[in-house]
């Protein structure tokens, strides 16, 4: 997957978790929580979908990179880079 | 007028009213749909599919949930805690008090299931079939959405309700046994506004579907809307619904000062256990019960206008029910019988709240509504003033005795006045 790639399949799993947020202009260098209603059990919900989707794995330790889009995508390019889209 | 009953007789601050109501049903979302659909023989009961059971029948809720709760809060939530939010917003939306100005410290909520956790757990069982049994994606959102609370917890959450809330876990007998808890609470001074009565998201777990199948005790019939037919020669088991019927319940004295619509004060309820079997019902034990319940109140069983069976289409169920209440109400000519589940199919924890609602509107129109389905009536299951099929007027109704029987032999009453 590429970057872009990652960046939209992480949209698609915040358009299932926060279905009545309005996605389309989020910023990806401002984190989830300023711009989003996500609490904590929404971020393990975005560590499962990458589980269940990718069988990526995040340890706890390192929840801390899925702070904002930007942040997110960076972490997990190398983790998802071998993954063929969709 | 004076009543003749006990509770009539207590101060104002012991008594209690019921000042609002708001509900789903299979056949209705409101107290009037629901009460029409009653008047008028509609079932909801329809055809519907469940993994591993397969084809079969239920009564299923259609209402606009995202009305009440937001789409993500439904996500994170159960179908229990759905369908009590919209009953409980319903009833405050039509209680005619600003909600606002609630202290809301001072609301507690008493709900009634059958079972709860059953739908949550399957899903994830089902789900992680797909991840050879790797715990590792069981979702974390399985324990707050299987406490036992649950469905009352959502309510609170919903409402910022800071009142005690829990649930009270009864089987069939649940939605009684939710309001009769309410009750007691108020009296107690616990808090000053009861949301009470019960939910049933049971149509979602295979399983209560699977066990009732199993048990032989699973309704069966080429048309849907006849699958439910206690009292008929040919019934042959129970169909699974789901829904919510939540009540606000006050002091007379509150509900007074506020200048409350009254729809049934609440005077007198009894609850017992069979002690026999852990699925067949005590006829002994639910005549005790009914008596019970009429001794407490001070009334006698000719006082009562309409008794609301739990009758729920098995075939020994439904005759020692009938039993029971021949032991009662043997030669008490203006006593009328029917039965709820005919129409919308078993809502087991909502059922006893749900079964109350649907008559409630007697007080004012004298209609006692019908049990539909019964092409024959089984003798075993006949009883003077059973109203089959067509409503019957009639005239005034004082007294509503409503029955509400589950498993492991529990027996609840609900004993009903009209307010004037």
């Amino acid at each position: 997957m590429t970057p872009a790639e990652i960046r939209d399949e992480i949209l698609d799993i915040l358009s299932e978790i926060a279905p009545d947020e309005d996605l389309s202009n989020l910023e990806d260098g401002k984190s989830f929580r300023e711009q989003l209603e996500l609490d904590s059990m929404d971020f393990l919900d975005i560590v499962m979908e990458l589980r269940k989707r990718h069988r990526v794995q995040i340890p706890e330790d390192e929840y801390g990179n899925l702070a904002s889009m930007a942040s997110t995508v960076t972490y997990l390019e190398p983790k998802m880079r071998d993954i063929v889209a969709a | 007028m004076s009543f003749k009953d006990r509770t009539s007789q207590l101060p104002d601050e012991q008594r209690i009213v019921m000042t609002s109501v708001g509900l789903t049903s299979p056949n209705g979302n409101d107290l009037e749909s629901y009460r029409d659909a009653l008047l008028n023989g509609r079932s909801g009961v329809q055809n519907y599919n469940i993994r591993y059971v397969g084809d079969t029948f239920a009564g299923v809720c259609q209402f606009e949930a995202t009305k009440y709760q937001s789409k993500r809060d439904i996500r994170r939530g159960t179908r229990a805690g759905t369908v009590g939010i919209w009953g409980t917003a319903e009833a405050i939306r039509r209680s005619g008090m600003d909600w606002e100005k609630v202290d809301r410290s001072r609301v507690g909520i008493y709900i009634g299931v059958t079972e709860h956790g059953n739908v949550e757990t399957e899903n994830e069982i089902h789900s992680i079939k797909g991840y050879d049994y790797d715990v590792s994606f069981w979702s974390h959102h399985h324990n707050p959405r299987t406490v036992a609370n649950n469905p009352a917890g959502e309510i609170a959450l919903n409402f910022g309700i800071t009142g005690p809330h829990y649930t009270i876990g009864a089987a069939c007998a649940a939605g009684n046994a939710g309001i009769i808890q309410g009750v007691q609470m108020l009296r107690l001074g616990e808090c000053d506004l009861a949301i009470v009565g019960g939910v049933s998201e049971s149509i979602h777990t295979f399983g209560i579907f699977a066990s009732f199948k199993s048990q032989g005790a699973l309704a069966s019939h080429p048309d849907p809307t006849k699958a439910s037919r206690p009292f008929d020669v040919d019934r042959n088991g129970i169909v699974v619904s789901e829904g919510s019927c939540i009540y606000l319940l006050e002091r007379l004295s509150d509900a007074k000062a506020r200048g409350a619509n009254i729809l049934a004060e609440i005077v007198s309820y009894a609850i017992n256990t069979d002690a026999t079997d852990f699925v067949l019902p005590n006829p002994e034990r639910q005549a005790q019960c009914v008596k019970m319940a009429l001794d407490r109140g001070g009334l006698g069983p000719d006082q009562i206008q309409i008794v609301s069976t739990h009758a729920t289409g098995t075939n020994s169920g439904d005759s020692q029910e009938i039993q029971a209440l021949r032991t009662v109400f043997s030669g008490c000519e203006g006593v009328h019988f029917n039965n709820t589940k005919s129409f919308i199919g078993h809502t087991m924890g909502a059922a006893g709240a749900l079964e109350l609602a649907g008559n409630l509107p007697a007080f004012q129109d004298g209609v006692c509504h019908a049990t539909i389905n019964v092409d024959n009536l089984d003798e075993a299951c006949a009883i003077p003033g059973l109203v089959i099929n067509q409503p019957k007027e009639l005239g005034r109704v004082d007294y509503i005795l409503n029955n509400s029987f589950g498993m492991l032999g529990i027996n609840s009453v609900l004993i009903v006045r009209r307010f004037s």
